[in-house]
Order: C-alpha cells, then sequence, then structure tokens
C-alpha cells in the first residue's frame, strides 16, 4: 500500500487506485460466484448427454471448490496485513469446520431434539421413541443380532487375518497371499452381497434341477439335501457374517501384519534358542507384544458390525430374523417415515460408540500434538 | 552335529510345507466366491440356469447318446421296466443308472414317454463364453434371453452403463473435495495460530466415529429445504462431510510432522501461507494425499447408504442400480454376475495399482467412523 502511494504521488490517483482495487476484489468474487452458480443451474436442469454432464459435474465440482479457496485467500490478502493474520486461519480452516460441523456436529444436537418428537418431526412425545426402541420384539432382534455380529463376526475377522498373518510371515510368497485375502476390501458390499447370494442360491427339490448354487451343490454331493439357506433362522445370520469374514479378514491381517513385523527378531531367536515351541512363541511373545493392535482393530470392526446395513439390506432385506439396527433405522425413516424413532435408533448408535469416541480423545490428549 | 542339523532343515522344510499348504488353502477359499460370478458372467444365460459354473471346468458327466420312445401300452402310472429295469416314474425322472454304467432319464413330463440314454464321459472345456451379459445389463434397451428351457425372454435393461457414469462423477469430486478442504485445514491446524485451535481439532478427534446414521435425519431436511435431493452436490457435500474426520486428522498428522525449518525458510524468502501451501505442502504430502484418496474413492464407489438416501432413483449409481437389479431380478444370475463384475472393475484396478499406498493408509487411521 505504501508503495502505491510513493509511486502515483497524489491523492486523488491514490483514491484512484484504491478503488480500482476495492472494484476488483468484488467484482471478482462475484464473477466466481456467478459462474458456479450458472455450472449449478447447468447440472440441475440440462438435458445434455450424460458423459458431457459427468465431465461438467467433475470440473465444476472439483474446480470449483479450488477456485472458492483460492478467490477467498486472494481477497483475504488484499486486506491490510494485520487482518492477513487474523483471517487467514480462517480461509485454510472454515471451510473444513464449516462442513464438520453442519454434517456431523450439529446434526448430533438435531437428531437427539428430532428423537423426542413424533414421525413427523412435530409434537413433543418424550421418550416414547426410545420406549418404543428398547422394547419393541424387532427392535430386540436387531439388538441380538447387532451383538451376534459384534462378538462372532469380530472373532473371526481378527482371529482369521491373525492366523494368517503370522503363517504369512512365514513364508516367501507372503506378499501373493496378503493380496488374495486383501482383494475383497476393494469390493463393494453390494457385490459381494451379490457373490454370496449367488453362493448360497436354492432352487428347490425337484426333478431335472440341479443346485447351480456352490453351497447346495456342495452339500448334494456329500449326500445332503439342499437348504434354501437365507431363510433359516438363526443360522442365516452367521451366513452372513461369513461375508463380512471375507470382506474385511484381509483389514485385521495387514494390521496385524504390519504389528508383526515391528516385534524385534531377536526376541523371538533368543526364545526359540532356549528351546521354546512355536506355540509358546505364539501365546508367550507374539499375542502379547501386539495386543494394543489387536485391541484397535476389534474396536474398528465392532464398530464396523454396530453400522452394518449393506449386506442385510441386499440379502435379506432383514426378514427372516436377520434385521440389524441401522436396517431398522433405514425401515423406520424411509419406509415407515418415522423420523423420530429413526432419530432415536440413531442416538443409540451414537451412544455404543461414545466410549471409544473418549478413549481416542483420551490418546490424543495425550500424544500432546498441540 | 551334522545329523541335527539335517534333521532340524528337514523339520523346517516340513514345517515350511504345511505352512503354505494352509495359507494355499485359504486362499482358494478366498479366491472361489469372486472366481466363480468371473466365470458365471461369461456364460450363457441357458446353461447358468441349468448347470453350476463349475461344469465349465473338466469333468465327468452324463451326455446324452441316444433316445428311447416308451411303448404307448407301458402304464406310466405304474413301476416302469426299461431293458429289464424297474422303476417308477420319478426315479426313471431323477436318472437310473443301469448295470452297463449308462444312464437312463425320463425326458419332461409323463406324456413324452421319452427317455434318454446317457453315458458317462470326460467333458473338456465345452461350454460357450460371451460378453452377451455384459452387453445386456450395460444397456437400458430391451434385451433378449433364453431361460433354463430354453424359452426366449425379453426384458427392460438396467442401464449400468449409465449407473457407471454417474458412479465416476460422484466418487471423483467426492475424493477430490474432502481431501482439497481437508489439506487446507490440515495446515492451518499445523502451522497457523488462531482462537479456538485446539478445542475445533478436539472435535475433529471426537467425530470420528461418529456414525453417519446420526447425520441422515437432519441433513435430509436441509437438502429438502434447498431443493438438493438427487443432486450430485448433495453426494459430494455428504460424502465430504462425514470423509472429513479422518481426512483431517490424517493428513494432520502428516503435515504436522514436516520440518519446520521449511516453512521458516520459505517465510523469509517473503512468501505467504497460500504459495508455501500450493508449492510445498501439496507436493511433499503427496503420499500421505495418495493413501487417502485410494482409501476414500473405494469408500465412495463402494457407497450404497448415502447414495441411495440423498440420491435415490434420480442419478442412480452402480452400487444401487446393483442393488434394485437384486431385487427386480433375483434370479437372473447372468445379469446379476455380469453386473457385480463392473462394479467391481474399477476399485478393484484402483487397488492393484496403488495398493502400496492403500496399505499405507489403513495403518495410518485404522478408525473410521
Amino acid at each position: 500500500m505504501q508503495q502505491s502511494l510513493k509511486d502515483s504521488g497524489g491523492i486523488g490517483s491514490w483514491l484512484a487506485t484504491n478503488l480500482g482495487r476495492l472494484l476488483v476484489s468484488i467484482i471478482v468474487p462475484a464473477i466466481t460466484f456467478v459462474v458456479l452458480w450458472q455450472g449449478f443451474i447447468f447440472l440441475r436442469d440440462s438435458q445434455s448427454p450424460q458423459l458431457i454432464i459427468v465431465l461438467v459435474a467433475i470440473l465444476w465440482g472439483v474446480g470449483g471448490v479450488a477456485v472458492l479457496f483460492a478467490v477467498s485467500n486472494w481477497f483475504v490478502e488484499r486486506l491490510p496485513s494485520e487482518w492477513v493474520h487474523r483471517l487467514q486461519p480462517f480461509v485454510f480452516v472454515g471451510p473444513g469446520v464449516a462442513i464438520l460441523c453442519w454434517f456431523l456436529a450439529i446434526p448430533v444436537v438435531r437428531t437427539l431434539i428430532l428423537s423426542f418428537q413424533g414421525p413427523a418431526g412435530t409434537g413433543f412425545v418424550g421418550v416414547d421413541n426410545y420406549i418404543y426402541a428398547f422394547t419393541d420384539r424387532i427392535m430386540l432382534e436387531t439388538f441380538r443380532n447387532n451383538l451376534l455380529w459384534m462378538i462372532f463376526g469380530t472373532f473371526f475377522c481378527v482371529g482369521l487375518g491373525l492366523i494368517i498373518a503370522v503363517l504369512a510371515d512365514r513364508s516367501r510368497y507372503e506378499s501373493i497371499y496378503k493380496a488374495i485375502i486383501f482383494m475383497p476390501m476393494a469390493i463393494s458390499f453390494v457385490g459381494a452381497g451379490v457373490i454370496w447370494k449367488f453362493i448360497y442360491s436354492y432352487k428347490g427339490e425337484g426333478s431335472g434341477i440341479s443346485e447351480i448354487g456352490l453351497l447346495n451343490a456342495i452339500v448334494l454331493a456329500l449326500g445332503g439335501t439342499s437348504q434354501p439357506w437365507l431363510a433359516q433362522p438363526p443360522w442365516n445370520n452367521f451366513l452372513l457374517m461369513i461375508i463380512m469374514v471375507w470382506l474385511q479378514t484381509g483389514f485385521a491381517m495387514v494390521i496385524i501384519s504390519s504389528a508383526i513385523k515391528g516385534i524385534p527378531a531377536e526376541l523371538l531367536e533368543a526364545a526359540r534358542i532356549d528351546g521354546a515351541t512355536e506355540f509358546q512363541l505364539f501365546f508367550g511373545i507374539i499375542i502379547p507384544t501386539i495386543q494394543g493392535t489387536l485391541l484397535t482393530v476389534s474396536t474398528t470392526i465392532i464398530i464396523f458390525s454396530l453400522k452394518l446395513f449393506d449386506i442385510v439390506r441386499v440379502m435379506t432385506g432383514g426378514n427372516n430374523g436377520t434385521n440389524v439396527i441401522a436396517n431398522e433405522f433405514y425401515l423406520e425413516r424411509f419406509t415407515y417415515g418415522n423420523a423420530g424413532r429413526a432419530s432415536a435408533i440413531a442416538i443409540i448408535l451414537l451412544i455404543a460408540v461414545v466410549p471409544v469416541m473418549i478413549y481416542n480423545l483420551r490418546q490424543f490428549r495425550e500424544s500432546r500434538a498441540f | 552335529m551334522n545329523k541335527s542339523t539335517r534333521s532340524y532343515k528337514g523339520q523346517k522344510a516340513l514345517s515350511n510345507f504345511f505352512v503354505n499348504l494352509t495359507l494355499i488353502i485359504i486362499c482358494v477359499i478366498w479366491l472361489v466366491p469372486t472366481l466363480g460370478i468371473f466365470i458365471t458372467s461369461f456364460r450363457n444365460s441357458e446353461d447358468i440356469f441349468k448347470t453350476g459354473w463349475w461344469t465349465v471346468f473338466p469333468h465327468k458327466a452324463f451326455i446324452k447318446t441316444g433316445e428311447i420312445n416308451i411303448d404307448p401300452a407301458v402304464d406310466v402310472n405304474g413301476p416302469i421296466t426299461i431293458e429289464g429295469v424297474t422303476h417308477t416314474f420319478e426315479e426313471w425322472r431323477a436318472g437310473v443308472v443301469m448295470p452297463d454304467g449308462s444312464q437312463m432319464t425320463w425326458y419332461g413330463n409323463k406324456r413324452t414317454r421319452l427317455v434318454e440314454t446317457q453315458a458317462l464321459k470326460w467333458q473338456w472345456f465345452e461350454t460357450t463364453l460371451s460378453l452377451d451379459n455384459y452387453k445386456n445389463v450395460l444397456t437400458g434397451k430391451e434385451i433378449h434371453f433364453k431361460d433354463g428351457s430354453g424359452q426366449e425372454i425379453t426384458r427392460k435393461g438396467n442401464d449400468l452403463s449409465s449407473a457407471f457414469l454417474n458412479s465416476i462423477a460422484v466418487a471423483v469430486p467426492a475424493t477430490v473435495i474432502p481431501i482439497l478442504i481437508a489439506c487446507f485445514a490440515a495446515y492451518g491446524f499445523a502451522w497457523m495460530n488462531f482462537p479456538g485451535r485446539k478445542l475445533l481439532f478436539t472435535m475433529v478427534v471426537a467425530l470420528l466415529v461418529v456414525p453417519l446414521q446420526i447425520a441422515l435425519v437432519p441433513i435430509l431436511q436441509d437438502y429438502t429445504r434447498l431443493n438438493l435431493n438427487g443432486t450430485f452436490l448433495a453426494v459430494w457435500l455428504a460424502h465430504t462431510g462425514f470423509g472429513l474426520p479422518l481426512a483431517i486428522y490424517l493428513l494432520f498428522n502428516y503435515i504436522n510432522q514436516l520440518p519446520r525449518d521449511i516453512l521458516e525458510s520459505a517465510f523469509i524468502d517473503g512468501a505467504s501461507h497460500f504459495t508455501i501451501f500450493t508449492n510445498l505442502i501439496l507436493p511433499l504430502s503427496f503420499p500421505a494425499l495418495a493413501s487417502f484418496a485410494i482409501f476414500q474413492f473405494l469408500w465412495v464407489w463402494n457407497d450404497y447408504l448415502v447414495a441411495l438416501v440423498f440420491l435415490g432413483d434420480k442419478n442412480r449409481v452402480i452400487t444401487s442400480a446393483l442393488a434394485a437389479l437384486v431385487g427386480e431380478k433375483g434370479q437372473d444370475w447372468h445379469l446379476l454376475t455380469s453386473g457385480a463384475f463392473i462394479s467391481m472393475l474399477l476399485p478393484l484396478a484402483v487397488f492393484f495399482a496403488l495398493q502400496r499406498y492403500f496399505v499405507r493408509g489403513l495403518l495410518a487411521g485404522s478408525v473410521k467412523g
């Protein structure tokens, strides 16, 4: 600013440059806004070929955010330097914090309020929704099923992951085995649902019909009779769990494997020289050393099983005794249109993860990152 | 001494053998489900309805060698004798193995009076494979295929090609936008000073495990009010919101441990925060950005719930389209398998190409909410 004052000399031209600056400062954001708004209108109303819409959408979405950051920063840097210092952090942090508040922090409060209200979000009903959630037969069934998922699903994921990690650690072809076990992580739950529905598929008894589902074909080959597997409670829950185990064991394995690699080789060698068997090594050294990792992995998978939705939705729709909390949430909100009950269920899900939240916060405070 | 070393080695080789055997068995079990739909997706619809996918591999099967017409005088309601062997109609229809090792099977219902003679023969790779199923599932026009009895069926296609494009339109911005916003925020938290810095970051940590169900009801209200339901913007924002805590947390951890001298020397050279960010921090954080990008991309591409709630049937993405296919045509395995494979194509490619970064991202933050 001083620079420009020195160069221009006269008060008139000083005013002119600053007015010019002011104008530019207004015009640039205004143009940005208009361009982005036009993009939004185009995307909403356009009848162009889909490929063009997709390309415009990507450009508009990605470019728009980048331009918004650049323009708001450009705008702030025009200000006197003390204001730059004061405001620039908010240019950087602001959008992130604003979106977090809109999409996660404030909804916690809003959902809590909704959970005390009636179906359409009007009228205070007290704790009725919670009474429903804890007494209704279907809700109790979802609690039981989620508990099964959290216990058995997690146990098999972590157990298998641990076994595979330990075994693979001793093989020359470790990376191949691990890639294969890990591969399902890239597959969607819906896709995995189709894959396993095919395995469990059932045609029924009758002549001229051969089972095309692998499970029934195996059962028939072993001399049994084919079954409509997914319609038989309570075992269908476990058949659904197999899908999660198939998908998530890779995750457990990768994290456990990296923890095992962190165990000092000398420690294991020393124990071997002392005559420890492989089993003693496993239970005496490996498990105790990586128990922190096992806890983290288990927690992640437990939280995951708590929110499980897609698998049940695609495989059974929650019928035949396979319903879970997240699916009941979806049904309440979108099939029965009861926002109050759905909110109460969401709050129950939130309360279930509060211990983990507190643990994370404590860890964060201890890490002294600030 | 020598002997004991040898036996130690022998023991080691044996245990190695069992380790590899166990792992190979597990890996085969892990691969078979995917292999099953992969093979099925290339088979003719007629074959899929009739036989399991494993029959494409060489196996012994009864193959038709001839036909016998049953004399109209024979009573089909009582026991039927064919070539000296007597069984009921039901048994004949299920197939009877004759003393010479061949099989006789009644064809169709009682009125056909037709019995096929079949011999057990090795069958090699005789199934015809084609891309027809993929063509049928990708198009939105009318499709024709044959069912198990050879009857031609006409249906409306499920237009997975347009769902695929929509998925790209959702997944690319929903990956880049949160990364950009998170990267700015992480830089701000790590290297800038402002009031409320610690409190705001504590909020980020607290939100790490919040289930997204908590947000669906209120956000849907907002979107209805803003008339945003069914737009790409709505899903991008939602995925950004749900992905941000982990993104900010991971990128903060990374940017925070970059050497401080870089920043200080850049400041002395007169660079602004913005130039430091774009010219120094973004390139330096590439590994962390890549890790999170893969994570978020797979998450968004594979997501079903968020797309279902905010996009609905308008601009349907691939997971929703596939789930709808399961609902509408649950027994049409030729469409389901090829559809499932199309939905897996891109994530699998990304995954195998960038596995290293993905694993690193997983290790850095295994607490996604």
